[in-house]
């Protein structure tokens, strides 16, 4: 597991980038309570972007790149440019302190050999 | 209700419209004719990571699984040459006639050319078989001249000095990207050449290329009006582009004299029922420039559309384009610059975070007080807060 900070080092409805093999977008989320937390891969699939720099509407967050916009918790695009999913990464808080496992595979769907 | 709809323009802002056709409900057929051999693909990535080689081919292309769905007939490799109103026919060169019920005018806008012979090694950069071609040429130690310093011209430079390539800028204007950006910050943005490496040219215009023997051949030359010779192995010509209307002449649809758009309103429509225009080759009404505005923006590309199948459909109005404020973005030498919002001569542009000189600002820019545009050099963050914002003035104001 990836230690990733304190929560409260995150102010509700705001992200930061962690650097592990390939930055990392924690989100705290405003969901009318403590703020939920929420972890993606941090480089929009469509082009070179931050997406922990977008702009965060609930559970989406808004490429400021090109607009698209992702599910924190499927990391599912709502539409065009991007076509691929963005990995979510599982988020455990402890005692105050957020910890990160990431996920093994890429967001694109794997590839069948015959 | 329409049962046939007639796409001219198989790019971004035709695909989008299709793609905004369908769901918005269309159900009738659908046909989209291209000029170019290829599906829809991506342009913004061939002056940069698809010539930089960092992009591969595949990952141009705009299709997706899903977009089967959109049940269209491809014309591919076909030019349309004519339109003839009154049957709503899109006349193809080989003189076949698509008759539909609704046409929709997305032909985009090609690279403007520099007068005389055509020599080897003198580029455009519009197509991804321009890109292609020029990407074949630069090679490290080659001499590439790029005569003119806007946005198309920075992200080549910058991409070509990557590459190893010995670039020269040479721009007619006292300072590049003055006329989207004002001097001030066209003046933050043209640093990034020197900072760079790279040798910027300005206030000269170009006399004209020189060939190997003299007008033809390969090129060997840009002889600049003060009778400087620059030495060149490969030129790139990044002066702008002029939108693909000329197939329309003699079909009544007006055209805007300045900007040489098809003159439509709000929501895309023509003067003519049934055929709306969209992206480049389109010249729309926008509340936010008080006037008919054509924009080679890629936003307006993809977001525009919507708008036109609505009007096609009858639809009550989706967003118009003045509901959008202008966006566009551009990456040179490693810098992300982003601008949204519409700017005038004479506006008011003030640094309000970050230094200019360590190449990481936001500015807004104001007229009579209020913001009206926004640019930022590696500042996304606060730029999409204050893109948001604009957007919601718009809004309000409308």
């Amino acid at each position: 597991m990836i230690h990733v900070g304190a929560l409260a080092d995150i102010p509700v409805g705001e992200a930061i980038r962690v650097e592990a093999d390939v930055p990392i977008a924690v989100f705290r989320v405003d969901d009318g309570a403590d703020g939920a937390v929420y972890a993606i891969d941090d480089t929009c699939t469509h082009q070179r972007a931050s997406l922990s720099d977008g702009w965060l509407d609930g559970c989406m967050v808004e490429c400021p790149l090109h607009a698209t916009c992702f599910d924190l918790r499927t990391g599912l695009p709502d539409g065009p440019p991007a076509k691929v999913p963005v990995r979510t990464h599982q988020v455990v808080v402890m005692d105050g302190m957020i910890y990160l496992k990431l996920a093994e595979h890429s967001g694109e769907p794997e590839v069948e050999v015959a | 209700m329409i049962g046939s709809v007639t796409v001219v323009g198989a790019s971004l802002a035709g695909l989008s419209t299709a793609r905004a056709l369908r769901a918005q409900g269309y159900q009738g057929r659908l046909t989209v004719v291209g000029a170019e051999h290829h599906s829809p693909y991506d342009r913004p990535p061939l002056s940069k990571e698809y010539l930089a080689g960092t992009l591969d081919r595949a990952e141009l292309d705009l299709l997706t699984p899903e977009d089967d769905a959109l049940a269209a007939d491809w014309l591919l490799g076909r030019t349309a040459s004519g339109l003839d109103t009154e049957e709503r026919a899109v006349v193809l060169d080989d003189g076949e006639r698509l008759v539909s019920d609704a046409v929709v005018i997305a032909t985009g806008a090609r690279a403007r050319q520099l007068p005389g012979p055509a020599l080897a090694g003198v580029h455009t950069v519009r197509t991804v078989d321009d890109a292609t071609a020029l990407r074949a040429e630069l090679v490290p130690g080659a001499r590439l001249v790029l005569i003119g310093g806007g946005f198309i011209g920075a992200e080549i430079a910058s991409t070509a000095s990557d590459l190893g390539v010995d670039v020269v800028v040479v721009e007619a204007m006292g300072v590049p990207l003055a006329g989207p950006l004002g001097t001030e910050i066209g003046q933050a943005c043209a640093a990034l050449h020197a900072e760079h490496g790279v040798r910027l040219i300005t206030g000269v215009p170009v006399q004209r290329v020189l060939g190997a023997d003299r007008s033809a051949g390969r090129v060997r030359a840009v002889q600049l009006a003060d009778g400087r010779e620059l030495p060149a192995d490969v030129v790139v010509v990044g002066i702008g582009a002029a939108p693909c209307v000329e197939w329309l002449a003699g079909s009544g649809l007006a055209v805007d004299t300045v900007s040489g758009g098809v003159r439509t309103d709000a929501y895309c429509a023509t003067e003519v029922p049934g055929v709306v225009a969209v992206g480049d080759c389109a010249s729309a009404y926008r509340r936010c420039a008080g006037g008919p505005t054509r924009l080679e923006h890629w936003t307006n590309a993809l977001k525009h559309p919507a708008a036109a199948a609505a009007t096609l459909l009858g639809a009550p109005a989706a967003t118009s384009a003045d509901h959008e404020v202008p966006y566009f973005w551009s990456d040179q030498y490693g810098a992300r610059l982003q601008f949204a919002g519409h700017r005038l001569p004479g506006d008011q542009v003030e640094v309000i975070e970050g230094d200019v000189d360590a190449g990481n600002f936001l500015a807004v820019y104001r007229r009579g007080g209020e913001p009206v545009a926004v640019f930022a050099m590696n500042r996304p963050k606060p730029f999409v807060r204050w893109r948001r914002e604009l957007a919601s003035r718009a809004t309000a104001a409308a």
